[in-house]
Parts: structure tokens; sequence; C-alpha cells
């Protein structure tokens, strides 16, 4: 079958939603499948890593890889893949920019077993019993991937041609990206497979948003009864829309929830948090240190806040003083 | 400087480590706060090196993490006193930044000592002296940051380091390494 080009779709430490925006394209698979074929898409087909291995390199047109990642099997599966394949794709929040997952970055190898296999309310071990890397059962040995001492993005793991952003990506992203893969002239390498302008740019809301912005309190989305038509900001929610790259077709303001922030950076950014937390706090209405921090307070947990999607991704990748 | 540029090599480095801090001086007060402290001959420590912007609320916070992430020990910013900003509010809003980004920093685990704002008017030459000193001691107290020491270390763990030499850096991999 040397005719059509060859697609992998795989995941690494992610939910399961950006394999769900693949299925979301509905009868649109049916022209996918046309124009492709899919090679390996463990999540749906039944093909096995000794399949891929035995591919000639370079013989997948490109491999769409979601998931950050967070321990030793993915990591060998995002090497393999690279090798297999002419494109790698970053696709989705996770493998972009570390996602969700990444804000574990907060915490220590140790923090996070001791939490997940002790003390966490709804488990029960009194033996403290701890995933082994390897284990003899029965005369065998059974190995697991070793967890990594912190998340990573894709690209800090195998070089990365271009990055699919959102969580999940929209269908459409999707079905953009296979057909510009399919040109005879593919983007720029290392470009970001959507526009390069914030969401506000494209919000619905845009007119709603004042020229000068006095912020005098921080309100969460589930304490207040937020305007369906007006911006989020002068609503005093915080929305990432001003330090976010657009081309979600902002689905979530138009659910009347403000954007998290999933579509990471425009490429003039380098570290979507710190841009956030400036374009927020410039403007709050007060100036003595007191009066700053009070409104600030409003915002309880800013790092989850501006860096809900980006923090393995971004300047200080993981908190510094975490023992291993 | 080049000999100072290569300080916090660490084991094997032929110097021993000595604290570099950055610091962002507002152009109309705590720079020429700075000048002033060079014509009087006012001594400091040598452990700083001054960036000159036009407002202490031109400082990015995105500047301040790159200066961690480069190896930066600590960073300073300098800018006019409250009601005496060139452009009226930059203070105002640097002190607004700076009061979250510190809130980051500690979540971080960035110490609070390594992070700090100082209001300097243009002839507080001798307050730039006391400011730098005293930053650079509570520094030298707290030890090298070394945070691209770190993320070597960190990568360490991953099977091999040669896949990420790369031709040229790209928007979705800037970050790699």
């Amino acid at each position: 079958m040397p005719g059509k080009p060859k697609v992998a779709f795989y995941w690494c430490a992610s939910c399961g939603g950006c394999e769900e925006s693949v299925v979301d394209l509905a009868e649109g698979v049916l022209d996918l499948l046309d124009a492709i074929d899919i090679v390996f898409w463990p999540v749906a087909m039944d093909y096995k890593r000794s399949d891929v291995e035995a591919m000639p390199d370079r013989s997948i047109l490109a491999s769409l890889i979601n998931g950050a990642i967070r321990n030793s099997e993915q990591e060998e599966m995002a090497r393999l893949l690279r090798r297999k394949s002419r494109f790698v794709i970053a696709y989705g929040a996770c493998a972009q920019l570390g996602g969700v997952p990444g804000l574990a970055n907060r915490f220590s190898r140790d923090q996070i077993l001791e939490f997940a296999y002790e003390t966490c309310p709804s488990i029960q071990n009194p033996a403290k019993t701890r995933p082994q890397p390897g284990s003899q059962d029965a005369g065998r040995m059974t190995t697991l991937p070793e967890f990594h001492g912190l998340v990573r993005t894709l690209a800090q793991v195998v070089q990365v041609d271009y990055a699919v952003p959102g969580c999940p990506p929209t269908p459409a992203l999707l079905r953009q990206a296979v057909t510009c893969l399919l040109d005879a002239e593919p983007p720029a390498a290392g470009s970001v497979l959507a526009p390069d302008i914030a969401l506000c740019d494209q919000c619905p809301r845009k007119d709603s948003k004042p020229m000068d912005l006095r912020p005098e309190a921080f309100k969460r989305p589930h304490l207040i009864r937020l305007d369906p038509q007006r911006c989020f900001l002068a609503q005093g929610v915080v929305c990432m829309g001003p330090a976010t790259r657009g081309g979600c077709e902002a689905v979530c303001v138009q659910g009347n929830m403000p954007c998290s922030g999933c579509f990471g950076a425009t490429s003039r950014v380098k570290d979507q948090g710190a841009k956030m937390l400036s374009s927020l706090c410039s403007n709050i209405a007060a100036s003595s240190e007191q009066e700053i921090d009070r409104i600030l307070a409003t915002i309880p947990d800013p790092l989850g806040t501006f860096y809900r999607y980006s923090l393995p991704g971004s300047l200080l990748r993981a908190r510094v003083s975490r023992q291993r | 400087m080049t000999a100072q540029t290569k300080l916090g090599a660490g084991p094997g480095g032929a110097r021993p480590w000595e604290p570099r801090l950055v610091a962002f001086f507002c152009n109309w007060c705590t720079y020429t706060a700075a000048d002033l402290a060079g014509v009087s001959r006012l001594r400091h420590a040598p452990n700083v090196r001054i960036v000159r912007v036009m407002c202490s609320g031109r400082v990015d916070p995105q500047f301040v993490l790159d200066a961690f992430a480069r190896g930066a020990d600590g960073v300073l910013i300098g800018g006019c006193h409250p009601g005496d900003c060139h452009y009226v509010e930059g203070n105002h809003k640097a002190l607004r930044r700076v009061q979250m980004l510190r809130r980051i920093l500690r979540e971080m685990g960035i110490e609070d000592d390594r992070f700090r704002l100082e209001w300097i008017s243009a002839s507080e030459g001798e307050k730039v002296k006391r400011v730098v000193d005293d930053m650079v001691a509570k520094v030298r107290a707290l030890g090298p940051l070394g945070l691209p020491r770190r993320f070597r270390e960190w990568d360490e763990e991953l099977e091999s380091q040669v896949a990420l030499a790369k031709a040229a850096p790209s928007e979705v991999d800037a970050h790699a390494g």
C-alpha cells in the first residue's frame, strides 16, 4: 500500500480528550481516511509497538502525539515515532505546553507517589505498597515504566515539527493540520498550526471590553451570575483571552465560561503565565502595597490560574526545590 | 566581566561562586542614581549587571523569569518613588505586577530575598549602594540558584540528550532543553 500517506496517533500523559477530538470529526473521519492511512492508533486500532518498530524509518508521514511526557515509556514511544516519521506534531495542550498534568511540576516525585499511594483520602494501603520499576512474580520479571522526576513537553524530549494547540484541538484545526501536511509545501518548520493572534481579537464579546480596566476584586466564575454578553474581564472574572492564542472559535466564551488559556500564547510571548499576570495585575484599582495585596488575594491560586496548561513549557519549568 | 560571567561554575571551576544579580533600573531615577553613585566614587558590590529601562513599568515579568532561567541568582528592579514617575503611573504598575510575581516565585521555590523592588530617586546614589550591597549579602547567604545547571540535572534522566541538537530554534521548541 504505497499509495496513501501514513499517519500515526499516539497518547502519552493525557486524558483521552485529544483522541476524542479525532472522533469529533464525525463522518468527516471518512474524508480523512480517503486521504491517509492510519497505521497506528492504540486507542482505536489493534496495532502493536512491534508493528511500528518493523516500519522503515521515516515511512510515516506524520505522527500526531498528544499528552505530556511523564514516564520512560512515553519517552521511548516518542523517540520511536520520531524515528519513523517525517513530521512529529505536538497535538494538544499537554504535548505542546505540558498541560494540566504539568501542574504536577509543583511537587516532587516522592510527594506525588506518597499522596497517590498513601495519604490520598480514598486510598487504603496499610502496607504502603508502591509500584516498582521491576518485580519478580512466579519466576517471571515484570516491569513498569519509570516515573520521571518532572513532566515535560514533547519538544523537551524529541524534536517537534509543528504543534496543534488546544485542550483538545478543535476538529477544524485537526482537519486543517492534516490538509496542510499533504500540501506540496508544508508550513514553516516549528510553527503552531493556528492563527497567531490573541483570542480577544476573535472574541464575540470584544466590543464590550473596556479601554480602561480597573478591577477592584476578582470573582471566580462559580460565585457570580455571569452576564452572557459582556467581556469577562469587565465583570471582574479572570479570562486568559489577552494572553492566549485564538483559533478555538471561542467555544468556552460562547458557553459563557472565561478562557482558561489552553491554546498557549502567541509566537511573540515566551511565558504565557507571566504575560497574563502582567496584563491582569497592572491596572488593578489600588496603589498601596496593602490594597494591592487585598485585591490580588482574590486570585487564590495564581500558578494554577495563569499556568494551568503551560507550566512545564514555561521559563521556570518546575518548582526549584523539589526533593527527588 | 568575562571572568565573572563564568562564575558559578561550581566544582572544577577555577573561582569560587559569586552571586550574580540582574538589575533593571529606570532611566529617570534609579539609573541616574547609579550614575551618581559612580561619580561620587561610592563603591558597591560588583555582582550586579544593570539593565537600563525607560521605566520600571517596562519590566515585563517575563524579563525577571528569563533572568532567573538564564542563571541570575537575584533580580532587582529600581524605579522612581510613588508619585514621581516620569510616565505618571509606570511604577505603580510595576508594584502591582511585582506583588503577584512574588507569589508565583514563592510557589516555584524561589526565595523572597532573590527578588526585590526598590524606589530610588535620582539623588539617592547612596541608596543604590546600600540596596545592592544588602541584596548581594542576602543572596550570598542563600547560595547559588543555578537554574541552567538544575535544568541540565533534571534532564539527565532522559534516555539521550543528542536528539535535541537542532538546526534552528523554532516556535514550538523554543523552551526545549
